[in-house]
């Protein structure tokens, strides 16, 4: 395996742990709506110690991008502008809101603070299955690596129905998160009835996306196994099972699987390429002609292989220290 | 045409606002730090009770300062693929990996155990938690050298040759040993030490000032506080004198530009004022300092500077016809106005270590009320020294290597552009609103006592 395919596999790896990790914080943050505020501050303090770090998977996957493959950092980013101009709000009011909901004695600052988590979590969860999507149908690329359409060309049934199912799909992980997470009987009671509901239009929503992908995009034309697919899909169904039944961690770590398999399904279909041209297969950005020169993805490969070890322990000992579940008690913080 | 002024606007709004922050964040980090280590230490009960709650009190506003810089620092890696593309092509071999170590090295490290600092009180041992905001404190400097090394380069470009039409890394070494880097860090590490500092002793006055219950303790703090904005400012000064001396080196259009020297001399004077008149290239009104510039930048009485004229017509010969002179006016005023206001800041730390170690400082209630208002000043240094950094090196976006014009995004429009940057604008200025707020109920409602509770 040469470097740019090890860094398509480094790319991988770092979405994948950024789609498990934030997308539960994503989740937590969309199950607010309409819960009163004792829920939301339990609910919220579930994340609080790692959010942040689980964040910061996307802007790593963002840099490696830019270090390992700069055309497909500049063409993907400067495609999705509009996108990620409503992305970014949607970050910057979650990110503030985290910190500044619990520094004001008022009911409606946190209120409104809440609001803004949940639109923060909404509104990423949403276009990344919009962007995931597009990315798999292939975008107006032009010979000279330029996107020629615009923001209306991103939506289309496919990519809305993609970003309905990511959204879905992580509103049904977090509560699996949370199901793991919560010291109050009452609270998990109710978040198992109605996540059950969550889980099903999920997996309506799942098994339409991979329809669609299949009809729509050029994944089977390559001879492509769709296992990865069936595997994520039943994962999936197992997880609604294991929440039926009340067997909470069997749940989270099937939803984690079903998440992961399908991140490796989407860019096993994309590889070698990284970002499709709909034009002329011959424009798409691949591992090679997007690449940085050996001699930077030798650096980058020194630095990836010491430090991605040393973070994952690190993130792991943070989720160790904070593995107890939140009690009433913690909300004094 | 229109997409890249846009661009430009965007860019300049979103950094100096971002760099509001992150002079605080290096500055607090390390003062929160400092604090706990001290608590950790302390022998005393009731002394150990009043540190416990200073380490919160600072360490509150130094989170409520993180988030904001932290949120908008994301807008600042996004930029570089969303609006300059065109960059990113031609630079990703060299500018990628700086950012992706940063991430990797700086971003995960500080996120994390800010995480588990704010939560862990009563997880770990008190040694282990101090231990943690010191790793956020080292992660935060790390992640500022990482991005100044990738500025630098734009700066002064080394360890690079040109292939298949990109800039590709040749040498990471010399990449990250760039003279410029150094002379950028410990510039950018000593403003952010006064500016923590400077926001201590503001805070410090005004509790002690309104407070009576928590006076004690932050006078304590107070005279920490000044002793570490001294120790910032000395800095901030050595830093700032030898990296402009290496100017004349690395990169001297700037270093003519902010002194708005038109012609190269020999001993040249330093301009105290001067009416810049661009469009003739020439000043038509001068006070001047004889010898002055030449002692600043060769340490003695003899020793050439090149004038601005001199450099555009050897860029001329070298890169062909063109200009290019930077924004001569803003960069001398801004340069003055940095310098007046850290000297400024210098005189009030120093002024205000003298009465809160020597006098009793509530005899000087006039002093105190007049602290909190002067907090603005290094931000204002802040925002005109980052000014002259980014704007001394236009036309180019790399210094000879790609012009500004060159690598901005083909696709944008002047609609999306327009809508973007009203969009961050109004949203930077509504949140600043609301973290400040937000920082001065806080500072206002909690008290630190030696009572427990």
């Amino acid at each position: 395996m040469d470097l740019n395919a090890l860094w398509f596999v480094l790319i991988v790896v770092l979405f994948t742990g950024f789609f498990v990790l934030e997308g539960f914080d994503y989740g937590v943050g969309m199950l607010l709506i309409g819960r009163k505020e004792y829920d939301r501050s339990m609910m919220i303090r579930s994340i609080g110690p790692v959010w942040d770090g689980n964040e910061v998977w996307m802007i790593t996957a963002g840099g490696a991008m830019f270090a390992a493959f700069p055309h497909v950092y500049a063409t993907m980013f400067s495609t999705f502008y509009m996108a990620l101009f409503l992305m970014l709000l949607g970050l910057i009011f979650r990110g503030v809101a985290f910190e500044l909901r619990g520094k004001y004695p008022s009911k409606d600052w946190r209120l409104g603070w809440d609001c803004a988590i949940m639109f923060g979590s909404l509104i990423p969860a949403l276009l990344w299955g919009v962007a995931v999507t597009n990315l798999l149908q292939g975008l107006k690329i032009n010979a000279y690596m330029h996107y020629i359409g615009n923001f209306g060309d991103l939506l289309s049934p496919y990519t809305i129905i993609g970003g309905l199912a990511f959204v879905f799909v992580f509103i049904f992980h977090g509560a699996a998160f949370l199901m793991l997470k919560l010291g109050d009987e009452g609270m998990l009671l109710e978040l198992k009835r109605s996540s059950i509901k969550f889980g099903v239009i999920a997996a309506i929503l799942y098994v339409l996306m991979v329809g669609m992908t299949i009809v729509s995009t050029d994944i089977m034309s390559g001879g492509l196994t769709i296992i990865p697919f069936a595997a994520g899909a039943l994962a999936f169904l197992g997880a609604i099972g294991a929440m039926y039944k009340g067997q909470s961690m069997q749940a989270f770590a099937l939803t984690t699987a079903a998440i992961a398999l399908t991140v490796v399904q989407f860019f096993a279909a994309l590889f070698p390429r990284l970002m499709v041209s709909s034009l002329n297969p011959e424009w798409s950005l691949t591992i090679y002609n997007a690449a940085s020169t050996p001699h930077t993805l030798a650096i980058m490969t020194g630095a990836a292989v010491v430090f991605v070890p040393i973070v994952l322990c690190y993130q792991a000992w943070t989720y160790r220290l904070f593995k107890a579940r939140v009690m009433p008690s913690d909300l004094k913080h | 045409m229109e997409a890249l002024l846009l661009s430009r606007w965007q860019f300049a709004i979103t950094t100096v606002y971002h760099f509001l922050f992150v002079p605080v964040t290096l500055g607090l980090s390390i003062f929160t730090a400092l604090l706990e280590t001290w608590y950790v230490n302390c022998g005393s009960y009731e002394g150990r009770i009043k540190l416990k709650k200073l380490v919160k009190f600072f360490g509150t506003l130094f989170l409520i300062n993180f988030t904001m810089g932290v949120v908008t620092g994301i807008v600042q890696e996004f930029h570089f693929g969303m609006n300059w593309s065109e960059y990113a092509r031609f630079m990703g071999d060299i500018f990628g990996a700086p950012l992706a170590l940063e991430a990797l090295t700086a971003f995960f490290l500080e996120s994390t155990f800010l995480g588990i600092w704010i939560f862990g009180w009563d997880k770990l041992s008190e040694a282990k938690h101090c231990a943690c905001i010191w790793l956020v404190a080292f992660g935060s400097n790390l992640s500022a050298f990482w991005i100044l090394v990738a500025n630098s380069f734009m700066q002064h470009p080394v360890g690079y040759s040109i292939e298949g039409g990109r800039a590709v890394m040749s040498d990471f070494i010399e990449l990250v040993t760039n003279p410029y880097v150094c002379g950028e860090y410990a510039h950018a590490l000593f403003a952010g030490l006064s500016t923590g500092g400077f926001i201590a002793i503001a805070v410090c006055a005004w509790k002690i000032l309104n407070d009576e219950q928590s006076r004690e303790s932050f006078i304590s703090v107070m005279k920490l506080a000044t002793v570490y904005t001294m120790i910032g400012l000395l800095g901030v000064l050595g830093s700032g004198h030898f990296h402009a001396q290496r100017l004349n080196d690395l990169n001297p259009m700037k270093l003519a530009s902010f002194e708005a020297l038109w012609h190269t001399e020999d001993p040249a004077p330093f301009a105290v004022v001067a009416d810049i008149n661009r469009a003739d290239r020439k000043n038509d009104f001068e006070i001047t300092v004889p010898y002055m510039f030449t002692i600043m930048v060769h340490n003695s009485f003899s020793g050439e500077v090149r004038g601005i004229n001199d450099l555009q017509a050897e860029a001329v010969k070298k890169y062909g016809s063109g200009n290019y002179i930077p924004d001569v006016k803003g960069m001398f005023w801004s340069f003055r106005t940095m310098i007046g206001v850290g000297g400024l800041m210098m005189l009030v730390a120093f002024l205000t270590f003298m009465l809160v170690n020597f006098t009793k400082i509530m005899n000087h209630k006039c002093w105190l009320r007049l602290l909190p208002f002067l907090a603005p000043l290094p931000f204002i240094a802040n925002s005109v020294g980052w000014y002259i950094v980014e704007a001394g090196r236009q036309p180019w976006i790399v210094v000879g290597l790609q012009k500004t014009a060159q690598a901005v995004s083909p696709n944008l429009t002047a609609g999306e552009v327009w809508l973007s940057m009203i969009g961050f604008t109004v949203v930077y200025l509504l949140l600043a609103m609301l973290a400040l707020f937000a920082a001065i109920s806080f500072i206002r409602r909690t008290h630190v006592t030696e009572k427990e509770g």
